[in-house]
């Protein structure tokens, strides 16, 4: 049973490292808006317009 | 694309054949008017064609603006105030009306971030607020909210000093707090497991010692960090010398935390630390869920913003100047044109026109002003440009009044928190009195055994079950509220709507749909659809009110339109000249008006004689009978309480059989009525939406405002319909007395356990691990007790899905 001296311990650095990356998440603003930024993935980055294929325009 | 029958853009019936074509991404659809086709092009124009793929509601109907109101915010005096400053650039929060899903946010946040000198536009569309970036060198704020206008969504300037910032970092501390003492928690828990196993199997004193530890190091920081808003809360009852509910807590978890670290450092006794992490997450989850549904709505002051427009025309020595608000003062002479609302009280001194007053009086129908006329602040001018003399500004305004008999109302609340609190602080009170009394008993009896039983004690009665019992319950049922579209603002909202017994209603906006309608269309020659096609093709440049009800496809085009104010609107259709309005402006051209027509609101005749009469109304919500009946069987009296006609008012009340309505009422008398009630003892539910009702919602034992409702109602009331509807009324009220019984079952439950418990304890009959068992089973039960509420339970809820036999 002597391994959980090591285990515990290592548990604890994982669950703090943990909270520092959900402190810097909230902080960074992450959880202000859990709507819009699901639609930002389905949106083009480039409007379609500006982006013609020459030739292949299609109706 | 002819065949779709709806408008491309904002989805409303295009009758018969196509009335404007809109290229979008090279395709042609059809859109019911010049606006939406100009908002749909702008849209495709501008690469953003991808929202009408990923919209979820139909776009709002942009109205053709008759002038450019936005250039004034270009002008620094007016901007300055309004702008904050990031670096270099210039920030502005801004609040957004007619959003209707994420895409829309998304259209909005692109087309500003497509603006040359913006560059940073973000949008929430769960508050509607937005905040931009922008370069001032380079784009001016009037070209910001343009642009946002003409996508058909109307822009509000919050200020820089925005309450979303305060509500953002109160929400991001509490997630942070409630993340910390989750975390705690889970980890405090998977020790306590392996100690308990310990406890009942033999463990070795070294393992033991070392997962207790491990337990302080881990609970000491979530107490410290996530459970500092109750020591904050108890430190505040304590300096305001009452025993709060946080006082409590506070003891409970002190003592059984230095408890738990003085066992541990003497290597005896029990440990609670799971307890303590168990107890600190599970209270801030209830006031996480609280506190969100607190922030979602909204605040006073963004509500009178919306209603007090940030500058105005002025006359000085025949200047006419636009200068901010707020350098205006009373005996100023000003100009306020169509569309815009008067920014402070006065009186006409030239021109005549129609003002709509319906937010401020509930009145649904535009009110005719003439010079000598009194106008107040926040009505919109919707006739002609009128020319007023300023009498009160500012904080002297009727409207000002209207926002402080609010906060009035308001504050007048907390007096039934405060006597809950005192009820709590007795038992508080009773608790550590006999904590005491015990404590020195056992040093008098057996000293050795005085802490291990005065500890047991303190347990057992740990109001845990006992603060659980309630906000366990209400976060339940905000929970299963919010699933029937019903947001709880107030925590002890609930507890009012399932003893509610007498419901008072507003009556323009909450039991109509706030909008007039064509009622009756009677011709006098031809039939109804070519005396509509001719009444909405004259209304369409018509700003008044009453012009909403012709809103639709037309096929005439009426040329050489004239709106005459306070009289109706002229124009030449084919060769006749037209005129529609009122009985004498009709009759100067078309003759003497003909006995067979019945009387009616609105008359339409030309040159070669009289056509037809429309009889407009403000047509009642269709759900609004069924959700009164419903009411009345839940065994609650209802009211119409309005600011309205009593004409208006009385029709209906006799289609939806109340029987006390009282109309004309100014909100002052609302709150007399609602006072009459208060003390003949009815607990009374006030359902409403507007600026008029505000004051009365804040009054009233509970509160709910129509989501499709003004900002400044909403924020005063207890529960929003966020759908607008009045349907789920009823399943409210159902549900909140649902969830009272299981308060009351969780509460007996609670007492009774604490009372049988108290005494053994006392006893010195309970070891502290015991009690410790005991007290987590009790918050366990309770706990399972209130999550019963977030089933459905069809059988005991009127559900409006029920065919009941109704006539409509």
């Amino acid at each position: 049973m002597t391994i959980i001296f090591l285990l515990i311990p290592l548990g604890l650095v994982l669950v703090g490292a943990a909270l520092w990356a959900f402190f810097w998440a909230v902080g960074d603003g992450q959880f202000d808006d859990l709507e819009s930024p699901g639609w930002s993935v389905v949106a083009d980055d480039t409007p379609a317009l500006e982006t013609p294929i020459d030739g292949e325009q299609t109706g | 694309m002819t065949g779709t029958g709806r408008c491309f853009h904002c989805d409303e019936a295009i009758a018969g054949r196509v009335a404007f074509a809109a290229e979008v991404t090279g395709t042609v659809h059809a859109v019911c008017c010049l606006g939406c086709k100009a908002a749909a092009e702008l849209i495709s124009d501008a690469g953003l064609a991808d929202f009408y793929r990923f919209r979820t509601a139909a776009a709002p109907r942009p109205k053709e603006a008759a002038a450019d109101i936005w250039a004034t915010y270009d002008r620094t005096e007016v901007c300055e105030p309004l702008l904050g400053t990031e670096g270099l650039l210039a920030v502005v929060n801004l609040l957004i009306e007619d959003t209707r899903c994420s895409a829309c946010s998304w259209l909005i946040s692109e087309r500003l971030r497509r603006l040359p000198g913006v560059s940073q536009a973000s949008m929430n569309p769960a508050t509607g607020r937005a905040q931009v970036a922008f370069d001032r060198s380079r784009v001016g704020l009037g070209a910001v909210l343009r642009a946002i206008a003409a996508l058909g969504y109307r822009p509000h300037v919050l200020g820089a000093a925005d309450t979303l910032a305060i509500t953002t970092r109160e929400r991001r501390v509490a997630l942070k707090r409630l993340v910390v003492a989750g975390f705690g928690m889970m980890q405090v828990m998977m020790i306590a497991v392996g100690l308990y196993i310990g406890a009942s199997q033999g463990m070795d004193p070294t393992i033991r010692e070392y997962l207790r530890i491990t337990c302080l190091i881990v609970t000491g920081p979530v107490l410290v960090y996530a459970g500092r808003p109750f020591f904050a809360g108890a430190l505040a009852s304590w300096r305001s010398r009452q025993l709060g509910m946080d006082v409590p807590v506070v003891i409970g978890l002190s003592l059984a935390f230095i408890a738990s670290s003085w066992n541990t450092l003497l290597h005896r006794g029990e440990v609670y630390f799971d307890s303590v992490t168990m107890f600190i997450f599970l209270l801030l989850l209830g006031r996480y869920v609280e506190m969100s549904a607190r922030h979602r709505a909204g605040s006073t002051a963004d509500a009178l913003l919306r209603l007090v427009p940030a500058t105005a025309l002025r006359i000085r020595d025949g200047v006419r100047e636009r200068v901010p608000v707020i350098a205006l003062m009373a005996g100023d002479r000003i100009i306020v044109p169509v569309g815009e609302c008067f920014p402070a009280d006065g009186r006409v001194t030239s021109g005549s026109t129609d003002v709509d007053e319906s937010l401020l009086t509930g009145e649904s129908l535009p009110i005719p002003k003439a010079p000598g006329s009194l106008t107040v602040a926040g009505s919109l001018n919707t006739g002609a440009p009128v020319e007023i003399a300023l009498s009160a500004v500012g904080q002297s305004t009727v409207l000002a009044g209207i926002v402080r008999l609010l906060e009035r109302a308001q504050s007048e609340r907390p007096r039934i928190a405060r006597l809950a609190d005192r009820a709590a602080s007795g038992f508080v009170a009773c608790v550590l009195l006999g904590a005491l009394l015990v404590a020195l008993l056992w040093l008098w009896v057996d000293p050795s055994r005085a802490f291990e039983a005065t500890l047991s004690v303190l347990v057992v009665t740990c109001p845990c079950a006992l603060s659980l019992a309630t906000p366990t319950v209400v976060t339940a049922a905000t929970a299963a509220l919010a699933r029937q579209g019903l947001l709880v603002t107030r925590a002890d909202a609930l507890e009012a709507l399932a003893r509610a017994d007498h419901v008072v209603f507003d009556k323009t906006g909450t039991l109509t749909l706030g909008q007039p309608q064509i009622e009756k269309a009677v011709p006098y020659v031809g039939t109804v659809d070519e005396a509509l096609n001719i009444g909405r093709a004259l209304e369409q440049g018509s700003e008044h009110p009453l012009a909403l009800a012709f809103a639709g496809f037309t096929t005439a085009t009426a040329t050489a339109v004239a709106v005459h104010p306070g009289a109706g609107v002229e124009g030449i259709i084919g060769t006749e000249r037209l005129r529609i309005g009122h009985t004498s402006f009709v009759e100067a051209i078309a003759g003497p008006r003909p006995k067979d027509l019945p009387t009616a609101s609105i008359d339409l005749g030309g040159e070669h004689g009289w056509r037809a009469t429309f009889q407009i109304g403000d047509s009642l919500r269709p759900e609004a009978a069924r959700v009164v009946r419903q009411l009345e069987a839940l065994g609650l009296t209802p009211h119409i309480a309005s600011g309205d006609h009593p004409l208006a008012v009385t029709t209906v009340a006799a289609r939806l059989g109340i029987k006390d309505w009282h109309a004309r009422l100014t909100p002052s008398a609302k709150l007399a009525l609602l006072q009459r009630l208060i003390v003949r003892g009815h607990q009374v539910l006030v359902v409403g939406d507007g600026i008029n009702d505000a004051p009365i919602l804040g009054a009233a034992a509970v509160s709910v405002a129509l989501g499709s409702g003004s900002a400044l109602a909403q924020s005063s009331a207890d529960l929003i319909a966020l759908r607008g509807e009045l349907a789920t009324l009823p399943l409210a009220i159902a549900t909140a007395r649902r969830a009272s019984r299981v308060i009351r079952q969780n509460l007996i439950w609670a007492s009774a356990y604490n009372l049988i418990a108290l005494p053994i304890a006392a006893l010195g009959w309970v070891p502290p691990w015991l009690a410790a068992v005991g007290m987590s089973t009790s918050s366990l039960l309770v706990v399972l007790n209130a999550l019963r509420l977030t089933r459905r339970e069809p059988s005991s809820a009127p559900t409006p899905a029920l065919p009941v036999a109704c006539p409509a």
